[in-house]
């Protein structure tokens, strides 16, 4: 096995734990930044459409690093497919492809299952409630909550801040609640 | 370093820092300014977190289910390790009042908690659970060829605007 095809497949997570958890000390050295991710999308709001809101009335030029890092995370996304793709299906629990085989989600070759994340689904209520809904309450959600699983779970807990313990317990609540509970309605759809 | 400029710190409150630091756990503290292409370094850094998040397929949907009902260890083997490898990092940046490369004192700042945290974090979870990324995976996902999810992200950035229009409103 050469080195290519020993890092396309999938990486362990003593691997990438470790290396997101050196994230944190990497961004405060190299300029004093502290690690998250949701409020990039803040700035963007600041950036664009601040609509003479007073929490978007700050000069955002001062946090553009966090735009060019979240525009880092894209690239990254496009090179880590394109040049370390992992060419096998992705391999879950049984009892789970056995619940997804339930509603018609057979499809394990890309990360996000195709069935459901496509153009064509976003006009059905499935696909609205899936990427529309869903997606508004994680923006409005994490700036309510004041960050996301970077800013509160890694960086918040890593200096031992107890507000962003009780934000991780309850992000990781509401996601047991709605993935048990009301995801499968969601799903039969 | 002659493109550096130092601000000198004033006595005055910097106003703008308090803005920009309601509701956000990451803020900027530096006091330098640079010019723009110092920048690329966070570049730099995303680009690698980008190939993490991809290649330990924590921008997964089936990921995020397998976690939300306990079926792997995975997420949560990634998560608490770098929790722990974040704690002893900012450990060992404390005990020895490591600076940063322009040798500036590191800053931690203690945020205050607010009900927010609570009600806010819960409706980020059902998110999260329904579309199987958190704000992260939503950039990588996108570059990762599900192009669709440049919708999710339209929607979060409109989620974040509307919080921002009624945030007087909030019980806090």
């Amino acid at each position: 096995m050469n080195f290519i095809e020993f890092i396309s497949q999938p990486w362990p997570w003593y691997v990438a734990g470790p290396l997101i958890g050196l994230t944190v000390p990497t961004l405060l050295i190299i300029g004093n930044k502290t690690f998250g991710i949701s409020s990039s999308m803040r700035h963007i709001c600041a950036a664009c459409i601040p609509g003479n809101l007073p929490f978007f009335k700050y000069d955002w030029k001062k946090e553009i690093w966090n735009l060019f890092f979240v525009a880092g995370i894209f690239i990254g996304g496009v090179l880590a497919v394109s040049l370390l793709g992992n060419p096998e299906p992705i391999v879950v629990n049984p009892n789970l492809t056995e619940e997804l085989n339930g509603y018609g989600i057979t499809d394990y070759t890309s990360l996000m299952p195709n069935e459901i994340f496509n153009w064509a689904n976003l006009f059905t209520l499935k696909g609205f409630i899936m990427m529309v809904v869903g997606g508004f309450l994680i923006g409005f959600g994490t700036r309510y909550g004041g960050g996301c699983t970077s800013g509160h779970a890694i960086m918040g807990l890593s200096t031992l801040q107890w507000p962003s313990l009780v934000a991780t317990c309850c992000f990781m609540l509401g996601g047991i609640l709605v993935a048990n509970f009301v995801l499968p309605f969601i799903l039969n759809l | 370093m002659e493109n550096i400029n130092t601000t000198p710190i004033t006595g005055t409150i910097d106003q703008d820092l308090l803005l920009r630091e309601q509701d956000a756990m990451c803020v900027n503290e530096s006091k330098l300014e640079h010019k723009w292409y110092h920048n690329l370094k966070y570049l730099a850094v995303g680009i690698g977190f980008g190939i993490l998040f991809v290649k330990a397929e924590i921008i997964s949907w089936f990921r995020i289910q397998e976690m939300f009902r306990f079926q792997s260890f995975h997420m949560f083997g990634v998560i608490g390790s770098a929790v722990a490898v974040g704690m002893l990092s900012v450990f060992i940046i404390k005990k020895f009042n490591i600076k940063t490369i322009y040798g500036e004192t590191i800053v931690f700042h203690v945020k205050e908690f607010n009900k927010g945290n609570i009600y806010g974090s819960l409706m980020f979870g059902f998110g999260w659970a329904i579309t199987g990324a958190c704000p992260g995976p939503l950039f990588a996902q996108i570059g990762s060829g599900a192009t669709v999810i440049a919708v999710t992200l339209l929607s979060a950035i409109a989620g974040t605007w509307v919080y921002g229009y009624f945030r007087d409103k909030l019980p806090h």
